[in-house]
């Protein structure tokens, strides 16, 4: 879904209101939802994640911090993924993706209700540090989650696409698709219908722990991560 | 000197730690396998890539992972990466000296796509769980898979990082970059090249390590237990510098590398090391004394 089209969704047509500004792929801005005031922060144009984006995103997110301190934050997330650059890797992506998250996970422990939403394509690298780090991640029925295509993971895995093809229909953990993340618990829940509802449900939500493991028991798309970690945990 | 990147995981361990000291939890034994493998008819392997468990170093007590490179490229899939979890989570509770992670991984294991990256975010979260309760946390790189991905990202969310000199650090891989934007972007085979990106020499020039050392395990050793009980608390001051040093950084290449130029070298200079165009030649302790405070 286009953003605009999704800010009107969740926020009314007054875009008086929204003050979200799009700078090339980044967007920023404020709004004010059920009297209360958001910091939106994303990416559109399924962007590649480069040092720079990824800089952008934690300028913005340190800013809240300091400025707004516990204002709730919008994740608006569309990626293709890390950006895939010689240039990028020689300037540390990996610490600047670290960086984000560990500002976005501050900001979580520092009391701001950090909310991500997928609204159209989300992609290992750029999604690892945005979405999978917020107290919850959402997703659009719409959206499109993955790691890799099917064709490209059957090229690197050296596995048969067919068999793959075949396994993805009951497995979730090789498919993409927003179900297979919600089964495995990656993702809370999918928005459907009145998104605004959705949104208000998902910032009243109190949970805050990481519950993604116990979820995807629960929901069958990762039965053992749970289990696996507990047992650890009750080792001799 | 026993090379750290010829030892396997298991070796490491014996070798790394205090003799005879390391108690695993969730030995081969108990064959805690993936789940996902058998049906793609790939071998599982009983301890799904990665040994954990509690151990002595220097008479300290900490909690250590190995990953191993040599199954499936160390990747994480849903237990290796839940091994890794309820390690760290075990570590919150019960409160070691310190946590090592021996990294040895590619990142996502493919195989299991998604529930790899939903493994590796969990692990993110829980290493800064542990270092919020007050633990450090330590990585240890110098196996020849390295440590890339989202392992990569993990491992700069830690607080400090040990490299040697063979080791790489990084996101994506050579040979993703080249197949994604050919040959001219990254020659996968120049090795050379390949470690001016990604290597310890580099991460170390530009910061990205905490201590450089000699691929011996005995210096990985001491490196370990020089760091044990310094903690590095994630506050809102410290991200503020590591934004300022990022945006510093980012902006040395604002201005064009020379014609002919390498950009490995023309940022080192850029960054104030003395003599960056020597560098590939020096050996580990020479480029130590390089970095600028």
């Amino acid at each position: 879904m286009n953003w605009k089209h999704l800010t009107v969704s969740l926020f009314g047509g007054d875009h008086g209101l929204h003050g979200i500004d799009q700078d090339g792929d980044f967007l920023h801005g404020t709004v004010v939802f059920d009297g209360m005031t958001l910091t939106v922060i994303g990416t559109t144009g399924h962007a590649p994640i480069g040092v720079n984006l990824a800089l952008r995103q934690a300028r913005a997110v340190l800013d809240t911090i300091v400025q707004h301190p516990g204002r709730p934050i919008l994740l608006l997330i569309d990626t293709q993924g890390q950006q895939l650059r010689r240039r990028d890797e020689l300037l540390g992506i990996n610490r600047a993706m670290a960086h984000l998250g560990m500002c976005i996970d501050l900001a979580r422990r520092r009391g701001h209700r950090v909310i991500g939403l997928v609204y159209d394509q989300a992609l290992s690298g750029g999604f690892i540090t945005s979405g999978l780090i917020a107290d919850a991640c959402y997703a659009l029925p719409q959206a499109e989650i993955r790691v890799m295509r099917l064709p490209a993971m059957a090229r690197i895995t050296k596995l048969a696409p067919e068999l793959l093809e075949e396994l993805s229909h009951h497995n979730p953990v090789f498919a993409p698709g927003v179900e297979n993340y919600w089964a495995m618990g990656g993702v809370r829940d999918i928005w459907t219908g009145d998104l605004a509802a959705a949104l208000r449900q998902a910032l009243g939500d109190a949970s805050r722990d990481d519950q993604r493991a116990t979820d995807g028991a629960l929901r069958g798309g990762r039965r053992m991560a749970a289990s696996v970690v507990q047992r650890v945990l009750d080792a001799a | 000197m026993i090379s750290y990147a010829e030892c396997s995981a298991r070796e490491r361990l014996a070798r790394l730690l205090d003799a005879g000291s390391f108690h695993e939890w969730l030995a081969p034994a108990e064959r805690v396998t993936s789940p996902h493998l058998a049906q793609l008819g790939v071998p599982c392997a009983f301890d799904d890539g990665v040994a954990i468990g509690r151990a002595q170093l220097n008479g300290c007590t900490v909690f250590v992972a190995a990953q191993e490179g040599a199954f499936m490229g160390g990747g994480v899939g849903e237990v290796h990466g839940a091994k890794l979890v309820g390690l760290l989570q075990r570590a919150i509770k019960e409160r070691p000296d310190a946590v090592l992670l021996l990294a040895d991984s590619g990142g996502v294991r493919l195989h299991e796509a998604n529930a790899g990256l939903i493994a590796v975010s969990e692990v993110m979260r829980a290493v800064l769980d542990v270092r919020a309760s007050g633990v450090p946390v330590i990585v240890l790189i110098g196996s020849a898979n390295g440590c890339f991905g989202g392992m990569g990202i993990v491992a700069r969310c830690c607080d400090h990082v040990v490299m040697s000199d063979i080791g790489r650090l990084a996101m994506s891989g050579p040979e993703v970059i080249e197949a994604s934007h050919g040959v001219d972007e990254f020659d996968a085979r120049d090795r050379a090249l390949v470690w001016r990106t990604t290597g310890g020499k580099h991460r170390w020039l530009s910061g990205d390590c905490d201590a450089l050392v000699e691929d011996d395990v005995e210096a990985f050793r001491e490196a370990a237990i020089a760091l044990i009980g310094m903690r590095r608390p994630v506050t809102l001051d410290a991200l503020q510098a590591e934004h300022a040093l990022l945006v510093n950084r980012l902006h040395l290449l604002d201005e064009a590398v020379p014609e002919g130029a390498d950009d490995a070298i023309t940022l080192w200079g850029r960054l104030g090391v003395a003599q960056a165009a020597r560098v590939n030649d020096m050996d580990v302790q020479a480029v130590r004394a390089l970095r600028t405070p």
